[in-house]
């Protein structure tokens, strides 16, 4: 089976990587691009029968820092 | 004083941190991070600058967890000494000994410089060689050192006078121009600032070399 889990900064916490993006879009001729937020997604390959609070628990104590990250996990 | 500094694959300013530690009068021993314990009589653990395990993941995540960091925090938890460098500083709060995080500096550039730091208290053995207020100048070199804590930390840090040092000119965006704090009980130091590389007349300035004679004073009359 499979995660994966995608990891945001927390709404509030400065992004400045999304914020460059957004200004580079706008470069390009882009128009009404109001924000943009960059994360990373984890693909993960798990032994059948992984719950998702397993996963969630490697979230918490690896994938995402949560002083300053939000995550969400898909299984399947 | 007896000092460890842990060596991480990718650390590269192990050997300037152990340095710095020995022209201060400190026996120094590098301790590998896939050790379990610290040697006996460790006063003071060092973690160095550098790139731990490739940023992979997030600078310090990975080494936040080997093996080497449950040592580190059960030393501290009875009340040893700690001191993060840059890369040493993001292990720190990646193990929660302090609290925050830290971001990509918010011009997205990694800054190598001297920087102009204001010493936010002298009440830490860390920090008694310096003057409250005092400026020192020292180095930064960080593509990740814009720290973040939420407003409720923040207050608590201010409240408790556990922010350490300042940038006097904020290079990075971190929140209230923190380049360094201390733990609850002021043992733990973590500082993005660099001042193993200002603590010889060859370095171009000494302003670093005050922490840790400071240190060694503190530790060998306690």
């Amino acid at each position: 089976m499979k995660a994966r889990v995608h990891v945001m900064l927390k709404n509030g916490v400065l992004d400045p990587q999304g914020e460059a993006v957004k200004h580079a879009l706008g470069a390009l001729g882009f128009q009404g691009v109001e924000g943009v937020r960059q994360g990373k997604v984890i693909e993960l390959e798990l032994a059948d029968g992984t719950t998702e609070a397993t996963v969630r628990d490697m979230c918490e104590r690896l994938l995402a820092n949560t002083v300053i990250e939000s995550y969400t996990v898909e299984l399947g | 004083m007896h000092a460890a500094v842990l060596v991480f694959p990718g650390s590269n300013c192990d050997r300037d941190l152990a340095v710095a530690f020995e022209k201060a009068g400190a026996k120094v021993s590098m301790v590998w991070h896939k050790d379990t314990g610290l040697p006996d009589g460790v006063d003071v653990v060092g973690v160095p600058g550098g790139f731990s395990y490739g940023d992979y993941l997030r600078c310090g995540a990975i080494a936040a967890n080997s093996p080497i960091c449950g040592a580190l925090k059960e030393h501290v938890s009875r009340g040893g000494y700690a001191l993060g460098i840059c890369n040493g500083f993001q292990v720190l709060t990646e193990t929660r000994l302090l609290p925050g995080a830290l971001r990509r500096n918010a011009g997205l550039k990694y800054i190598c410089r001297p920087v102009d730091l204001l010493v936010g208290t002298a009440d830490s053995a860390f920090t008694a060689g310096y003057q409250a207020g005092q400026r020192i100048t020292v180095p930064i070199a960080h593509h990740d050192g814009n720290y973040y804590a939420d407003a409720e930390t923040l207050q608590q840090l201010q409240a408790e006078d556990r922010i350490a040092f300042r940038y006097a000119e904020n290079p990075n965006g971190s929140v209230g121009d923190i380049a360094g704090i201390l733990s609850a009980n002021r043992r733990v130091l973590g500082m993005m600032p660099h001042p193993e590389r200002m603590a010889e007349p060859a370095h171009g300035g000494t302003d670093g070399a005050a922490m840790f004679r400071a240190l060694l004073d503190q530790l060998v009359t306690a």
